[in-house]
């Protein structure tokens, strides 16, 4: 893409001696502890982890959303202390603006830089052109279907050319079918783009197909348990989620997330003072309910 | 995406599996032959029927209406309440005709329509920036507040001999009667509207660069606009119902006089032209906001 500038070798994260606590009545709650992790310039790398064990903390802390109680968050050796351009980011909730038009959406990062409206307009077509949306760039978000919204959530976030690209869950509203193609397009992107991207999802399959790395969180508060480096070759295809390479992977993340979810809703049910109601729930006959 | 035929990938690089997967291949719907005079008109009969049945139901209960007041009022019905005096419709549509060659009366509505229109625009650039401002900024929200909730239960009418005493002349106590009636609504509704803006889009502004300022005007501002035009109906209401109040009180013109003098010299007729010339100004002042409405938000119209 001529368009954008090439961040090759930019887009460095650095998250180290991180932790977080979030301040409530009920005193500090630690969402996040002791945790480091590190994208390298270009690399895709993912964060899985049971439900609540602070993924999104740590990304709106990447983001510059929040600021971390111990540690920092570096991008090329820079501090992040705020939000930024630089960082862009999507959001698992669809958070296209509903009064501007699809393409005055992927315009909005460019007119905030202060580009002039007949160069961001050409160049908020031809993104939405790779993005197969130029039919679209007339109709307001509440008439697309979620796969489109979130398509046009990508684009608007890499419309400013940023450094890394940050993404939460965010396809976790869509159907499988639609999912598999927004997997599709974001790896074509970022091949295109060589961007550093830090993607958080639930989902296994998707964070083993996409990354070239993933980092498997504790339950709460969450550091990181493992980092598992995926080897499969690029470009990948769907087909490849039957071979024994990711087959093998995949039971390795699962057998990690699994014990975790089961600390984290152990927890949980502990917490709900359910053992009162004398029902035996051992780690293991729990885990073979689930 | 809920149709598979809109996905498309300019990209080659996409693997050919991946759109294997994604569902069977896009159907190709052969351009519709140009469409006759008849079923055209069928066709747009079919889309708005629910919309004709609508009006044409709306028509019958109106004439049903004057019907009914026409047996009423001709019958002279004494049923616990008394038709006796009570202004026939076709007495009324006479002294509606009668009205509209009169000079005075044609005065006594454009004075009523100014005295909205001044009221209720210093209600609105006064009332929408105050809200947002208040919305954005804890400070002047937390100085201004506490006033506001202590004088918004007041009712209009009940400042009239406050306004009058106020206001060197009659004409702008009521029109600051006015003002205060759609002050509130405009004000409180613009408030709501500020503390529903969805924090995740102000976040989305502030990923792309967008600055303090950029943000009020991109997201919040926008984000309101349909609770301040909620404000602005409601406000408008209020400002008539209002404005009717003071000129019955202490107006020498405008048309809530005009209801009110037609009883005090026994013009029965008048009554029920005054009372009807009111419900159909503030109807059409509400059509005006809706109208507006739709043209500053049209990402909301269908
Ligand atoms: N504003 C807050 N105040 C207090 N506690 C919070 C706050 N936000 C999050 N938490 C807690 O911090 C923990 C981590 O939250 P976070 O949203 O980062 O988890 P997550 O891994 O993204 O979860 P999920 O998979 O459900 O999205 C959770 O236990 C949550 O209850
Ligand atoms: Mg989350």
């Amino acid at each position: 893409m001529s368009e954008m500038p090439a961040n090759a070798s930019k887009g460095h994260i650095e998250v180290r001696s991180f932790s977080l606590a979030y301040e409530t009545i009920e005193g500090p709650v630690q969402a996040v502890a002791d945790t480091q992790i590190h994208v390298k310039p270009g690399e895709f790398v993912s964060i899985v982890g049971p439900s609540g064990c602070g993924k999104s903390t740590l990304l709106n802390a990447v983001a510059g959303f929040l600021k971390p109680t111990t540690g920092m968050v570096t991008v090329d050796g820079e501090r992040v202390s705020g939000p930024s351009a630089e960082r862009g980011m999507v959001f698992q909730q669809y958070s296209l603006f509903p009064w501007k038009t699809v393409r005055e959406n992927v315009e909005f990062g460019l007119k905030m830089r202060g580009m002039p409206r007949s160069q961001r307009e050409r160049a908020a077509r031809t993104l939405l052109g790779l993005a197969g949306l130029e039919a679209f760039e007339k109709h307001y978000p509440e008439k697309l279907s979620g796969g489109m919204k979130q398509r046009v959530g990508i684009v608007r976030a890499l419309a400013t050319g940023p450094k890394v690209l940050l993404l939460d869950e965010p396809f976790g509203a869509l159907d499988a079918q639609t999912r598999v193609i927004m997997q599709q397009i974001l790896t074509n992107m970022w091949q295109r783009l060589k961007i550093s991207v830090l993607f958080v999802t639930h989902d296994i399959d998707e964070a083993i197909f996409l990354s070239d790395r993933v980092y498997c969180m504790t339950a709460r508060p969450g550091s990181i348990k493992a980092e598992i480096p995926i080897p499969l070759e690029r470009p990948r295809q769907q087909s490849m989620m039957m071979s024994s390479e990711f087959l093998a992977l995949r039971r390795g993340l699962m057998s990690l997330i699994r014990e975790e979810s089961l600390k984290a809703m152990g927890g949980e049910i502990n917490d709900m003072g359910m053992q009162g109601l004398n029902i035996e729930l051992h780690g293991h006959s729990l885990a073979d309910v689930i | 995406m809920s149709s598979p035929a809109l996905v498309r990938h300019p990209e080659d690089s996409m693997p050919a599996t991946a759109i294997a997967t994604a569902g069977p291949a896009p159907v190709v719907t052969p351009p519709a032959p140009p469409a006759s005079f008849g079923t055209l008109a069928l066709r747009w009969y079919r889309l708005n029927r629910a919309g004709l049945r609508a009006t044409a139901i709306g028509i019958i209960s109106l004439l049903a209406f004057l019907l009914v007041w026409h047996l009423l009022t001709t019958y002279r019905v004494v049923f616990f309440v008394r038709f006796t005096n009570v202004p026939s419709p076709l007495a009324v549509y006479a002294s509606f005709t009668k009205a509209m060659h009169d000079p005075k009366f044609l005065m006594h509505i454009l004075l009523s329509c100014r005295r909205i229109f001044i009221g209720f625009s210093l209600a609105a650039i006064i009332g929408v920036p105050l809200g947002l401002i208040m919305g954005r900024f804890k400070l002047v929200h937390e100085i201004i507040f506490p006033v506001a909730e202590v004088l918004r239960p007041i009712p209009a009418i009940a400042w009239v001999p406050m306004a009058i005493m106020l206001w060197p002349t009659n004409e702008q106590s009521i029109v600051f009667i006015t003002f205060l009636g759609s002050f509130f609504p405009i004000l409180v509704n613009t408030l709501h509207g500020m503390s529903l803006v969805d924090p995740v889009l102000v976040r989305a502004a502030q990923c792309l660069g967008a600055r303090e300022r950029s943000i009020f005007r991109e997201v919040y501002f926008p984000a309101s606009l349909p609770h301040i035009f909620t404000g602005l109906t409601v406000g408008m209401g209020v400002a008539w119902v209002s404005l009717i109040a003071a000129e019955m009180i202490s107006g020498q013109y405008g048309i809530g006089y005009f209801t009110w003098e037609a009883y005090s010299l026994v013009q029965y007729a008048d009554i029920a032209l005054g009372m009807i010339a009111i419900g159909v100004l503030g109807l059409g002042s509400s059509l005006l906001i809706r109208g507006a409405g739709q043209l500053v938000m049209p990402w909301r119209s269908t």
